[in-house]
């Protein structure tokens, strides 16, 4: 289990650094007559601390990716915010995300980066690597181009990577150094705030260990906080302070990590517990029934109630607020009777 | 620098297949065809005026020998590569005794100078045109000058050249439209001549932009919006970095590979509108000295002009495919 | 299909201008089997007559009424590019699929062949010939030398289609089943492969009435049949630019332009149709 031992970090405000408030974003479709509205982010409120790891959990196509990019301010029609606000608070300025794009601009990079999930191909290809860091962090340091260089090159060192990395093209390096180097690229400018999507999801084991080791040393040196997106619970339970569960576009469930895994809330939950892999245990595991939501006509009322062992008449009709309860928050009509794993 | 070696070897072997089949393909053309050109050019030449027939056989024998169609059709092949290799293709019939290969020699330049200029400002215009339109997708000027260019793109040449040469020679006669330049000036490199020389390529040269921009508009545009949402530019968009380096260097230059490709790949169809301009604007070319060697039934000159085009288009996509590791990396360094 | 058809007359403009436009100019070729006049006859009419009321678009300077030579022309023309499009798409299909599903040895075989020939240039190769032919010269193998010429681009196209598809589940399904190469390809492949093969096709149709056009102004074919490049052949030979007779010119050019201008339009919105990427950045808006 995860003990959090972060050291005290000293902040200007105890103010959240990311609130995101009954956001909405759908993908509107109008073709040939036909309107159809995919309603990937539907009514998410959530904060996130300073100095905290925040895992988003959830199957593929549940809208987790869709809520990083709307977080992110990185969304293209179709896809459009309908409702709702984010809001980021770098030392002590509010910064709303879809209100104001040329603050937005400007705090890239240096209070925001991004870790892509596939970082194979982030990089542009025709170009020295020494190129993407110039183009993305230079205007921030405001340093003459051999500090900037010393800068980067120490950076690099720190996070274990030979800095003659610099002066390669991409195709040139392997899977593991390219994703370090995203890590380090995303960290150079030491921004408070960085969102992972499935930064590990394509690479095999040993070097998922290494990756996840190095962005906790990274969130540890810095105290930034991570928006970390995966549907792998392993993963959460080796690096997140806290979970939020996403099903259907919706937030099911959050709370401390160690309270999830040990006492789940939701009976979606439950069963993304249950289901995995334990030494020893041999019983069977149950899937669930059902198919995931069609996000375009999702099911009344509570989302999962189709699928969920616990389902009553209620939970076809009406959905549940998202309330808080023992030690985060759940939208269930029958989270006290979800049994412990 | 061992991937570099193997690319090299490749396109040259390619080159060498491409001259190969290609003159092969002008040999058997000619010589497979159920017509005799010994017979044509005679019938040409006796209807000039009563001949004797012995002289008449006298030029049977010469032009079989001109036209090496003497031997085994092997032989034949064989002699028609060493012709080819010697760049000697005979005496021209209708500009006799000037040799085929000193005709084309002087049309070359023409040629060259008018393809070059026209197709380097047709791909470079036509894709900046078309990655602005792609990547500035609500740009509402781009969009009309997107739909004007395309317009052109599916009328061909001849039609093109001949508005061009409507309009600028007979409703606003401002330039001229026949020749290489002025007649009475003496060639050189005296700004004058350089001066007509301009002014004579202007209408073919235009005509040439205009068929050929269309359809690297529609090209690079397509690309474009395609790596617009390839995964670097995604984040470099999140990483802050403004658009106008975004535009030039994560997706123009990356755009760029493939449509050098196509150039090369294009060549073949571009001399072919060469030849049909130069025949129309009276330009000295070797188009215009193809189509007259046609109509004059001048079997050593349009045999000597097809193979050289072959030579010349199989070079031009060489020399693309020499530059192309100049740009991508990845076939430069493996 | 039919729904494809509608939903695309109804919400495409391009696809509407351009089904309207080429739907106009083939009835409007289609009408030569009526025509009062033989096409082929000349002087039978006062020449050189501007458009009036009983020579709807004038007359030339060989006494032919324009409008139903230019009926006639398109006809002649536009048959002449359909056998182009018919066998070039059958030469690029075979080599393609074949191409693309055989892999390996004989892949690259086809595809060095192949490129080969696309780096040849088509219009001196044509009128080479020409050339060699003269007067034996006819339409239908001046098609076929053309349709040699122009398959090369296509089965390239054809074969990046096939050698995704070749590793896809379906296709081992149907090799364990037993289907022999053939019927894999054409019962199996041939529905992916078609929409490719849709928007080749139109490039090529445009392509060879290009040609056909190109060759004919120049004199390279049959002047004596009627169509549209041999059209402004005669009226360059009869110098109608200088001597005013506008109309022989001018109505051809406007009726090939037209033709190309709503084939082309055809080709892309079909063509943006086919293309997922193209159609969910349509989709968004």
């Amino acid at each position: 289990m995860q003990a959090t031992l972060k050291p005290d970090v000293a902040t200007s405000s105890a103010e959240p650094v990311l609130r995101v408030e009954d956001l909405k974003a759908y993908y509107q479709m109008n073709y040939f007559g036909v309107t159809r509205e995919v309603r990937a982010v539907d009514d998410i409120t959530l904060t996130i601390q300073r100095n905290e790891i925040y895992g988003i959990a959830g199957e593929s196509s549940s809208g987790k990716s869709s809520l990083i990019k709307t977080i992110a301010g990185a969304i293209r029609p179709p896809l459009r915010v309908v409702a709702g606000s984010v809001r980021f608070d770098f030392g002590g300025r509010t910064l709303d995300v879809y209100d104001d794009p040329e603050a937005m601009r400007a705090a890239r990079w240096r209070h925001l980066s991004y870790v892509m999930q596939g970082s194979m191909n982030v990089l542009n290809p025709v170009r020295r690597v020494k190129h993407a860091f110039h183009d993305f962090a230079v205007r921030h340091m405001g340093l003459s181009p051999s500090a900037f260089r010393a800068r980067v090159e120490a950076h690099l060192e720190q996070i274990g990577l030979d800095p003659q990395v610099l002066e390669a093209y991409p195709h040139q390096l392997s899977g593991g150094m390219r994703q370090r180097l995203a890590i380090g690229l995303a960290t150079v400018c030491e921004p408070e705030f960085i969102i992972a999507d499935e930064p590990t999801t394509a690479l095999d084991v040993l070097v998922q260990q290494d990756v996840l080791a190095l962005i906790k040393d990274v969130q540890m040196r810095l105290g930034s906080s991570i928006i970390f997106v995966t549907h792998d619970m392993t993963v959460h339970a080796a690096i997140a302070d806290r979970i939020g569960i996403i099903y259907a576009g919706r937030l099911v469930e959050e709370g401390p990590t160690q309270a999830m895994f040990e006492r789940p809330q939701h009976p979606y939950t439950a069963h993304l517990i249950a289901s995995l892999p334990r030494i020893g245990d041999t019983t069977r595991r149950q899937s669930l029934p059902g198919k995931p939501p069609n996000l375009a006509d999702p099911p009344s009322g509570c989302r999962f109630h189709p699928r969920c062992p616990l389902a009553v008449a209620k939970c076809a009709s009406e959905s549940p607020p998202l309330l808080p309860r023992g030690e985060g928050r759940v939208a269930c009509w029958r989270a006290g009777e979800v049994a412990a794993a | 620098m061992d991937g570099f070696a193997k690319y090299l070897a490749r396109r040259f072997l390619q080159f060498i297949l491409v001259i190969f089949l290609g003159v092969s393909l002008a040999f058997l053309i000619t010589h497979l065809s159920p017509v005799d050109p010994v017979e044509q050019s005679v019938s040409l030449m006796t209807n000039f005026g009563a001949t004797d027939p012995r002289s008449v056989e006298l030029l049977r024998a010469a032009l079989s020998e001109l036209y090496g169609l003497q031997g085994s059709f092997f032989e034949q092949y064989l002699a028609f590569w060493g012709r080819v290799l010697h760049g000697d293709f005979g005496p021209s019939l209708s500009s006799f005794p000037t040799p085929v290969m000193s005709l084309i020699m002087g049309a070359l330049p023409w040629t060259v100078g008018l393809l070059t200029l026209s197709v380097l400002i047709a791909w470079c215009l036509g894709n900046l045109l078309g990655a602005l339109a792609g990547y500035f997708r609500s740009n509402i000027l781009l969009k009309l000058s997107g739909a004007a260019v395309m317009a052109l793109h599916p009328v061909p040449a001849y039609i093109i050249g001949l508005l061009l040469l409507l309009t600028f020679g007979f409703v606003w006669p401002v330039l001229p439209i026949s020749g290489g330049a002025q007649m009475n000036l003496q060639p050189g490199f005296s700004l004058v001549f350089i001066g007509s020389v301009i002014q004579h390529g202007l209408l073919p040269a235009l005509t040439l932009v205009l068929v050929g921009i269309g359809s690297w508009f529609i090209s690079m545009r397509s690309l474009v919006s395609n790596i617009v949402t390839d995964d670097h530019v995604v984040y470099a968009e999140l990483g802050g970095v403004s658009s106008a380096t975004i535009f030039s260097q994560y997706v123009a230059r990356n755009a760029l590979l493939p449509q050098l490709t196509g150039l090369a790949l294009s060549l073949g169809n571009v001399f072919g509108g060469a030849v049909i301009t130069e025949f129309l604007f009276n330009y000295p070319g070797v188009g215009r000295l193809l189509i007259q060697g046609i109509y004059s039934g001048d079997y050593s000159l349009v045999l000597g002009v097809t193979t050289m085009s072959i030579v010349a288009v199989a070079v031009a996509v060489f020399i693309i495919d020499l530059v192309y590791p100049l740009i991508d990396p990845r076939v430069r360094l493996g | 299909m039919f729904s494809i058809l509608r939903d695309l007359l109804r919400f495409n403009v391009e696809f509407l201008v351009g089904f309207v436009l080429t739907a106009l100019i083939f009835l409007f070729a289609a009408a030569h089997f009526f025509a009062p006049y033989p096409d082929t006859a000349i002087y039978l009419l006062p020449p050189d007559m501007p458009p009036s009321a009983e020579f709807w678009l004038g007359t030339t300077s060989r006494g032919q009424d324009v409008f139903w030579q230019m009926s006639a022309a398109i006809w002649n023309t536009m048959t002449f590019g359909l056998v182009v499009m018919i066998l070039s798409r059958i030469v690029a299909l075979a080599v393609g699929m074949l191409s693309g599903y055989l892999g390996g040895k004989a892949d690259q075989a086809l595809m060095t062949i192949n490129d080969t020939l696309i780096a040849l240039p088509n219009i001196p190769i044509l009128l080479l010939v020409y050339f060699v032919m003269r007067d034996q010269m006819t339409w239908p193998l001046l098609a076929v030398t053309a349709a040699l010429l122009g398959w090369n681009y296509d089965a390239r196209l054809i074969r990046s289609v096939t050698l995704s598809l070749r590793n896809r589940e379906f296709t081992r399904h149907a090799v364990f089943a037993g289907m022999s190469v053939p019927q894999v390809l054409v019962r199996q492949h041939l529905p992916y492969v078609m929409p490719v093969v849709f928007f080749t096709a139109m490039n090529n149709l445009i392509w060879a009435i290009g040609l056909e056009v190109t060759l004919s102004v120049l004199g390279f074919s049959d002047v004596n049949r009627p169509t549209v490049g041999g059209m402004i052949y005669w009226a360059n030979q009869h110098q109608a630019a200088v001597s005013g007779i506008w109309w022989w010119l001018v109505f051809p050019i406007v009726a090939v332009v037209l033709l190309f201008l709503g084939l082309f339009l055809l080709a892309i919105s079909i063509n943006e149709y086919i293309d997922p990427r193209s159609r969910l950045s349509r989709m968004g808006g």
